[in-house]
């Protein structure tokens, strides 16, 4: 007895398989099409501007649409300064509720604490921009901004930093929310990338007599410092990018007037949310897009290492296994 | 182990000697790899056909790796590869340029683990069906009948067919996928220790189906368990590191084996 | 005794260091969630103030009137369609791909330079998606329109979705695909009937996170939907959505606009959790 095959449907199975890997396929190469077109519709667009302001542009201390005179410095340097002081707080206080998720909070606790915390990853940074600028911001000017300055405002380099109008919109304040804003981010990483510290590691460590701190920091952090470094890495990469968050608080200023952390200023983002829509096209456009493309090659460059590290977590994971 | 526990079935009749049956499937100079690395060693073996044939040895040795063989299995990893040339009904299977369902259609497939399809009991069964045949209702209710009731699950399951398959016992599921590979008439069945996932009581039923089984087909299958050998096969071949080593009447190779390689396998010796 | 002593003192320094450490992580951990309360708290007292049935059936005022007045209908309209739309769009090419990364030769070299690219793209800042279909659409089609606003929101779909289908596909054993071969299944019907099927419950989560994510997305909608004051009906022109009217309304003066605003973050905090939370059910349920 032999199978009762129709040829005709295994021929057109194999039309079918063929057709579908193809659209397969296809649709997967669409994610290298949207990169290499995201990369050279920048470039395009960023054109008049390459070629009218060069490299230069990204230290030129100018934005006038009027004269035509355009430099990123004031932007650039509000995404990295607010990007800085977001991980700057954000680090270590991820670190700790991760520390806090992985080897002290109850088992009862574990995973509603933990559910908690990647919920808020997921809540749309509009929402954290509104807040900063409605609730946050007079808070902080009020009861943050006001002392700082009878506190430091003689002081040399200090006063500097604190000086400018105490009204809770600026860099310090666009850096606090976005810092809000991505502590759910690394710490989620980090909790994960503990739990795949092998527990006989962790034991052998208790088993010496080793504190619950010093197996943390000496065993489970060398362990899995790549993944750690990935995760903060992660988290920056989303700072730098983030638009709404920032746009909300930072003032929108397009000019440096000091080194004030309380002053209005501008990011990539927020100027690009705010203008672009209205530039006239042209060399305005086109600055605004440089500055896009400015801002992709540091979100880029940030996020490649950020997988790599996480990959070659990964992969250790997987020889060691 | 000792030899008293491999009793054979007292009132078997003499099986006749392998030269003098009809050959099912005929492996000739078969090399098989794994990348570079050489997992099957010029393998030749005459398979018998409507009786039972078992592959032993110790894991490792490439006895599941020659049964993935049979129905090309291996050709869904691109790096494994074989040479050689495996005849079934004198017609070689690896050479064969037509379309591999073809040669899967008549040489049937269980697994170490019991695999129901994500979808109904009745559906579990139709799926394989439907790749060859189009039935009406009728008569596809009628084929999933038959093979639930030659996979002896029919009594069990015929109150709960639209339920999903995932809902039997791992007893039952393993039946079900037995069901499923005869729904589509094989002339080949290959058992890849399918007991292995198993309880007593359903390997029990298992091996009565086995022996059950072939007067309608040519059953094929590789167990790492020598009592599970003995109890269902007919044939029983040893192999150990890539190489056969001894095939024979699996009385013969359980009480005389020719080989000191598989006597010291037998009796525990080694393995 | 001395040593004794010394060893002693040792181990209490040792002991203070880890108490001081914990304390730390469990401030940490209060201070964390301190901020997220406060912010939920705010959002659900506020937005729900400014919730009437006004919200849902008017569209939106003029500044200036008083509080009550108006609502976020046409927002709330075009929000739908262009989710909705770049659902339909991206799940299906998100899928698709998943499925090439984990069924076609998942550690080829296509396989595993696209599924790092995809990774660069899941965290790509939003605002350059909007910037690169400007570019393609807007500018090519000389006006902001819904279409493009569902263009760039299926480019944040697709991502999420790849990830997720292809992580959900990794996970089902291999022995159900074999299973499928060994009966002479091609392979598109193993993918589509068995594996993807036995998938199901995950790819539908990713999904789900896919559209709350966009929910919530602003900036790829700044200069692509653009905004408008208007119900309309096609999405060929400037439309309303949700995100950039809460923007333009926070960002004003005016209190019946602020006020409408709060209502709008309420509503995608709302909707954003409520599938979250949704897809967690779900997969949970599906693992179990």
């Amino acid at each position: 007895m032999s199978a009762f095959a129709e040829p005709r449907r295994l021929w057109s199975n194999a039309l079918a398989d063929r057709l579908f890997g193809g659209l397969a396929r296809g649709a997967a190469l669409l994610t290298l099409a949207s990169l290499a077109g995201i990369i050279l519709s920048l470039i395009i667009g960023a054109w008049p501007a390459i070629r009218e302001f060069g490299p230069g542009f990204l230290v030129h201390n100018a934005w006038d649409p009027v004269r035509e005179d355009f430099g990123g410095l004031v932007m650039i340097y509000g995404t990295l300064m607010t990007s800085a002081i977001a991980l700057l707080i954000a680090t270590p206080v991820s670190f700790g509720i991760a520390l806090f998720l992985t080897e002290l909070a109850p088992a009862w606790l574990k995973r509603p604490l933990g559910t908690a915390i990647e919920l808020l990853a997921a809540v749309p940074s509009i929402v954290y921009g509104m807040w900063g600028l409605m609730v946050f911001g007079p808070v902080l000017a009020r009861y943050v901004q006001q002392p700082l300055q009878a506190l430091l405002g003689g002081a040399p380099m200090l006063g500097a930093l604190v000086s400018g109008p105490p009204v809770g919109i600026g860099i310090l304040s666009a850096g606090i929310i976005l810092s809000i804003m991505i502590i759910p981010f690394i710490a989620s990483v980090m909790r994960d990338v503990f739990a795949v510290t092998p527990p006989l590691l962790k034991e052998s460590a208790y088993g010496l007599g080793a504190t619950t701190w010093e197996v943390v920091w000496r065993v489970v952090l060398p362990y899995t410092k790549t993944g750690v470094l990935g995760g903060i890495m992660l988290g920056l990469g989303r700072a730098l990018g983030e638009t709404m968050a920032v746009t909300f608080v930072i003032g929108n200023m397009n000019q440096l007037g000091s080194l004030s952390l309380f002053e209005a200023a501008n990011s990539i983002t927020s100027a690009l949310a705010n203008e672009f829509a209205e530039a006239a096209p042209g060399l305005h456009q086109a600055a605004l897009i440089y500055l896009g493309l400015v801002l992709f090659l540091i979100t880029f460059t940030v996020l490649v290492c950020s997988r790599l590290l996480l990959l070659r977590l990964q992969r250790n994971e997987g020889k060691r296994a | 182990m000792t030899q008293s526990n491999l009793s054979p079935k007292p009132d078997a009749p003499d099986e006749p000697d392998i030269s003098s049956l009809p050959v099912k499937l005929s492996v000739q100079d078969l090399n098989f790899y794994y990348g570079k690395f050489l997992a099957l060693k010029n393998i030749g073996i005459d398979i018998p056909a409507n009786r039972v044939t078992a592959f032993i040895g110790p894991s490792g040795c490439g006895k599941s790796t020659l049964l993935r063989t049979f129905n090309r299995m291996f050709e869904l990893y691109p790096e494994q590869r074989a040479e050689g040339r495996i005849l079934l009904d004198g017609e070689d299977l690896l050479a064969s340029r037509g379309d591999v369902a073809l040669i899967r259609a008549r040489v049937g497939m269980v697994f170490q683990k019991p695999t129901p399809f994500p979808m109904s009991i009745f559906d579990n069964i139709a799926f394989g069906v439907k790749l060859f045949e189009s039935l009406s209702r009728i008569d596809m209710e009628e084929r999933v009948e038959w093979a639930l009731k030659k996979a002896a699950l029919w009594d069990e399951v015929k109150d709960k067919l639209p339920q999903s398959g995932a809902s039997l016992s791992g007893g039952q599921q393993q039946r079900l996928c037995i069901a499923r590979c005869i729904a589509i008439r094989p002339e080949i069945l290959l058992l890849d220790e399918p007991c292995s996932a198993l309880d007593p009581i359903s390997t029990a039923r298992i091996e009565e189906l086995i022996a059950e089984f072939k007067t309608d087909y040519t059953v094929i299958i590789v167990t790492h368990n020598m009592q599970q050998a003995a109890r269902v096969s007919d044939y029983t071949a040893y192999m150990y590191l890539g190489d056969l080593i001894e095939f024979g009447e699996t009385e013969q190779m359980f009480f005389k084996p020719r080989r000191r390689e598989t006597e010291d396998y037998i009796t525990g010796r080694f393995g | 005794m001395k040593n004794d002593s010394a060893r002693m003192a040792h181990f209490l320094r040792r002991k203070r260091t880890n108490r001081v450490a914990l304390a730390l992580a469990f401030a940490a951990m209060l201070f964390g969630t301190f901020w997220l309360a406060w912010i939920l708290w705010e959002t659900l007292r506020l937005g729900f103030e400014s919730l009437s049935l006004s919200f849902l059936t008017e569209n939106t005022p003029p500044p200036n009137e008083p509080p009550g007045a108006g609502g976020l209908a046409n927002a709330i309209r075009g929000s739908l369609a262009m989710v909705a739309l770049a659902t339909f769009i991206g799940a299906p090419v998100g899928i698709l791909s998943g499925i090439y990364l984990a069924e076609y030769r998942p550690q080829g070299w296509l396989a595993v330079t696209i599924r790092f690219v995809n990774d660069l793209l899941l965290s790509a800042p939003s605002i350059i998606i909007g910037l690169f279909v400007y570019a393609v659409i807007v500018v090519r089609f000389q006006q902001f329109s819904g279409w493009a606003g569902a263009a760039a929101l299926s480019l944040i779909v697709i991502p999420v979705v790849i990830r997720t289908t292809e992580n959900m596909l990794a996970l089902i054993p291999s022995g159900l695909r074999e299973a499928a071969y060994a009966l002479g299944a091609p392979k598109w019907r193993v993918i589509l009937q068995i594996t993807l099927a036995a998938a199901r419950a995950g790819v539908i989560t990713g999904i789900l996170l896919a559209v709350a994510r966009i929910c919530g997305e602003t900036a790829p909608l700044l200069f692509t939907a653009l905004n408008n004051q208007f119900w309309t009906t096609g999405l060929s022109g400037p439309t309303a959505n949700l995100p950039v009217t809460i923007l333009q309304f926070a960002m004003s003066p005016y209190e019946n606009w602020q006020h409408l605003a709060w209502g709008g973050v309420f509503l995608i905090t709302l909707i954003v959790l409520g599938l979250n939370i949704l897809a967690r059910t779900l997969s949970r349920d599906a693992s179990s």
